[in-house]
């Protein structure tokens, strides 16, 4: 931790977003898992994500990113899947 | 040229809420905040009123913020930003800057209908070109769910509990859209986060105007509502399909309501899978599901009156 | 070269303003400042700033729009007096947490109830302890003059702290006195150009201000809160030492009068201090070895020279123009403090006078004297503190 002497007066945050360096990801009791094939790239689980937690390249859903994700469970929730079968379902953590 | 409103699209911007921030899991507030700043083609400035997303999102020389981001108190989100604002545009006549920047201030429905509604009137009267956000989650969510007056009559809270004289929350609830629309503003909507991409189009066109505009967004809480953490799309779309929260603008004065639901659902299917409106459903209590119900009934006759037939 | 002017001292600290031409002015009507951001309001509409003023619908809207517009990274004013000052009260905090320099003259007067809109201290003695830095005036010309130099010693890259300038309601900002502007060219130039050090309007480098801080780190902010006020000292006595090149007029912590050779003197602050030399003189000339001691820097309080500068008196009188009810009068607590500290000194007593209006007048201070001559000539202290100019 720091000392009051090197502290920057008024307590302003000059390094924006280093939030990432908060990682949210213990707080998780259900994990979100993804199973590719039945996955249409709708990328709701991306838009509803309220952690950033849900990783896209060039317009796909490539995953999550487990060091953030809090295991809400609602892009399982809202994934569509393809032919009645969820792209995204919760387990439990451990298991 | 803008991002087009597809999430293809969308998703390849940078976000300028960061992941690392400590909103509760499944909490509706960071969805919005996300939406508003990705709708935006302008660079931003925010103001945060305090609550749950302002403590929960620069804590401890930690920030999740990527833009200029302030905040100073609860119920100065509108003033702070008016004088965020007012600097820019003293600056901007000197040549100081020269980009054209946008300016927003979030706050929850406590410090927007309660405690900062003064702030916010007096802002909107003066003119700025700022835009304010309010995540209504209907209760003080960060001090443990007290009632605010954006609480629904009815709901349980930690302030209006459900006892034996008292069943939760006797007033009917603030509409503070249509306060904000009586300040004649040019623009003035209400959005759901379960609506991306009416939410989006909204936060665009208040961008846009040259002046204050007011987004009131419905922002589910999980711990306030006392629902399941993987909730807050489906109902914020109950929401709503059942007309407890309709989505639509007033643009320069022309009410238009932007989602009509085919068949409006009974408020029931919003109100059961919450368990602040449990006792709304017990046996002896049908008075209060009636009393709700009209409420909404009338708010959404009175807006299907009032607003311009549907594009 | 300047020429003497009969201004009011709302005008005088207007002027001051209008010469320094801030960024940024968030303005709120309250008696007796209105008449200084009326004329303020004026210089904005006939082009003679290039302030861009913020008509806000409250003072705690005032102080909010301030730390968003000194945060965005430019130059902020606003001005307040009572009630106003009051209300303001969580913002005042705010605004010193965040190491913002707004500059705000305060035009002192009573606080409600009963409701009172004449002189006295209470307001500003009130937000003593918000981390604001506290200038008080005797007169139109040193409103003025601590104004032009607030910007300096608030703006200072070690400081960054907001400014309240204090002139006494009526008595100042409504009287007309003879005083001496300085030339516009002259004033801009002593103020110089303000360069933020993180301007939240700088777009590249994006900052976030005011974070939930946990007790993990408070106190260590606090703790740099601390020493930044420790440095206030030398910056007031820097500019001072500047402005007196410009001006010809001598500044200090505060100001001594006849104190050097005397017995027994008073402790007052603002405008009944010009009252109270005059009646040094008159008690001299009755053989009273009389002095007095003007602060000028309240906050932070100057406690090693207060101190050296009364340890050789055998009584002084500390006045109050207001009361910290069931404590001393605020002033009284910091000469205590300081004299304390120093392990010698004189025989203290407090006075409170002149609330909500009340004239302070010669007799008021020779009655003071007397007593403290008494004092000083062995009697004893009979009370501590007392009301005086009240009708028995």
């Amino acid at each position: 931790m720091k000392k009051w002497n090197e502290l920057v007066p008024g307590a302003i945050i000059l390094d924006a977003g280093n939030a990432v360096q908060f990682k949210t990801g213990s707080w998780r009791a259900f994990r979100p898992q993804w199973t590719e094939e039945n996955c249409i790239h709708c990328l709701f689980c991306w838009i509803y994500c309220p952690d950033m937690a849900v990783k896209t390249e060039d317009g796909k859903m490539t995953g999550f990113d487990y060091d953030y994700c809090k295991g809400c469970g609602i892009c399982a929730r809202e994934c569509p899947g393809k032919k009645g079968k969820k792209a995204i379902v919760m387990v439990e953590e451990g298991k | 040229m803008a991002t087009p409103l597809k999430l293809k699209e969308l998703s390849k911007k940078p976000d300028l809420l960061t992941h690392g921030h400590r909103m509760c899991a499944g909490c509706g507030a960071p969805i919005v905040v996300k939406m508003v700043l990705m709708a935006s083609e302008y660079p931003l400035v925010a103001s945060n009123a305090t609550g749950c997303l302002e403590v929960s999102t620069c804590i401890s020389e930690y920030t999740a913020w990527k833009i200029p981001w302030i905040h100073s108190a609860f119920e100065n989100a509108a003033a702070t930003i008016s004088g965020v604002e007012t600097m820019y545009r003293a600056w901007k006549k000197k040549g100081k800057i020269t980009e054209k920047v946008k300016f927003i201030a979030f706050g929850g429905d406590g410090g927007t209908y309660d405690i900062g509604f003064q702030s916010l009137s007096g802002a909107m009267e003066r003119g700025h070109d700022m835009v304010y956000i309010c995540y209504d989650n209907g209760a003080y969510m960060n001090t443990g769910i007290q009632r605010s007056s954006a609480t629904p009559r009815g709901a349980d809270t930690t302030t209006s509990p459900v006892g034996s004289v008292v069943l939760g929350k006797i007033q009917r609830r603030k509409d503070l859209t249509r306060i904000m629309a009586a300040h004649n503003i040019p623009y003035v909507a209400q959005a759901s986060p379960s609506h991306w991409l009416d939410l989006m189009k909204k936060v665009r066109k208040a961008l846009d105007v040259d002046g204050p505009a007011f987004i009131n967004i419905l922002s589910p809480c999980n711990r306030g509502w006392r629902s399941k953490t993987d909730d807050a799309i489906a109902l914020s779309k109950l929401a709503v399909e059942t007309c407890y929260w309709p989505l639509y603008e007033i643009e320069n004065g022309v009410t238009r309501i932007t989602f009509k639901p085919k068949e409006k659902k009974p408020l029931e299917e919003f109100l059961k899978p919450q368990g602040r409106f449990k006792h709304m459903f017990a046996p002896g209590n049908e008075h209060l599901l009636k009393q709700l119900q009209e409420d909404i009934d009338m708010e959404w006759e009175r807006l299907n009156k009032e607003s311009s037939t549907e594009k | 070269m300047p020429k003497p002017v009969a201004v009011t001292g709302n005008e005088a600290v207007a002027n001051a303003l209008r010469q320094v031409n801030p960024d940024v002015c968030a303005a709120y009507p309250i008696t007796p400042q209105t008449d200084m951001m009326q004329r303020f309001a004026s210089f904005v509409s006939n082009g003679q700033v290039d302030t861009e003023i913020i008509l806000v619908e409250s003072e705690h809207s005032a102080m909010s729009a301030c730390i968003g517009a000194a945060a965005a990274g430019g130059r902020v004013i606003t001005a307040t007096s009572s009630q106003g000052l009051a209300l303001m009260w969580e913002m005042l905090f705010i605004a010193a947490g965040d190491s913002l320099p707004i500059i705000m003259p305060v035009v002192n007067r009573a606080l409600s109830a009963p409701l009172n809109i004449h002189g006295d201290h209470s307001d500003a003695m009130g937000a003593r302890d918000s981390g604001w830095i506290q200038l008080w005036s005797e007169n139109a010309q040193e409103a003025y003059d601590n104004t032009i130099q607030a910007f300096r010693i608030g703006e200072h890259p070690e400081i960054r702290l907001p400014v309240m300038i204090n002139m006494d309601g009526f008595i100042i900002s409504h009287s007309i006195e003879t005083m001496e502007y300085l030339e516009d060219e002259v004033v801009k130039s002593f103020v110089g150009e303000y360069q933020d050090a993180y301007p939240l309007l700088d777009l590249k480098k994006p900052k976030s201000y005011g974070p939930l801080i946990l007790p993990d780190l408070y106190h260590e902010y606090k703790r740099l809160q601390h020493e930044i006020m420790g440095r206030v000292k030398n910056v007031v006595l820097n500019v001072a030492e500047e402005f007196e090149k410009i001006s010809g007029r001598k500044y200090g912590l505060f100001e001594t009068y006849r104190l050097e050779d005397a017995e027994v003197a008073l402790v007052i602050l603002g405008s009944a201090a010009g009252t109270a030399k005059d009646v040094v003189d008159a008690v001299r000339d009755k053989g009273i070895k009389a002095g007095l001691l003007k602060p000028r820097l309240f906050r932070p309080f100057p406690y090693e020279e207060v101190a050296q500068a009364l340890e050789h008196l055998k009584a002084v009188c500390v006045m109050d123009r207001a009361d910290s009810f069931g404590g001393y009068g605020p002033v009284f607590l910091e000469v205590s403090s300081a004299l304390y500290q120093n392990g010698k000194g004189p025989a203290l007593i407090n006075k409170i006078y002149g609330l909500g209006g009340r004239d302070f007048l010669p007799e008021h201070a020779e009655a003071v004297f007397n007593e403290l001559n008494e004092i000083a000539s062995g009697g004893s202290i009979k009370t501590i503190k007392e009301y005086i100019g009240v009708r028995q």
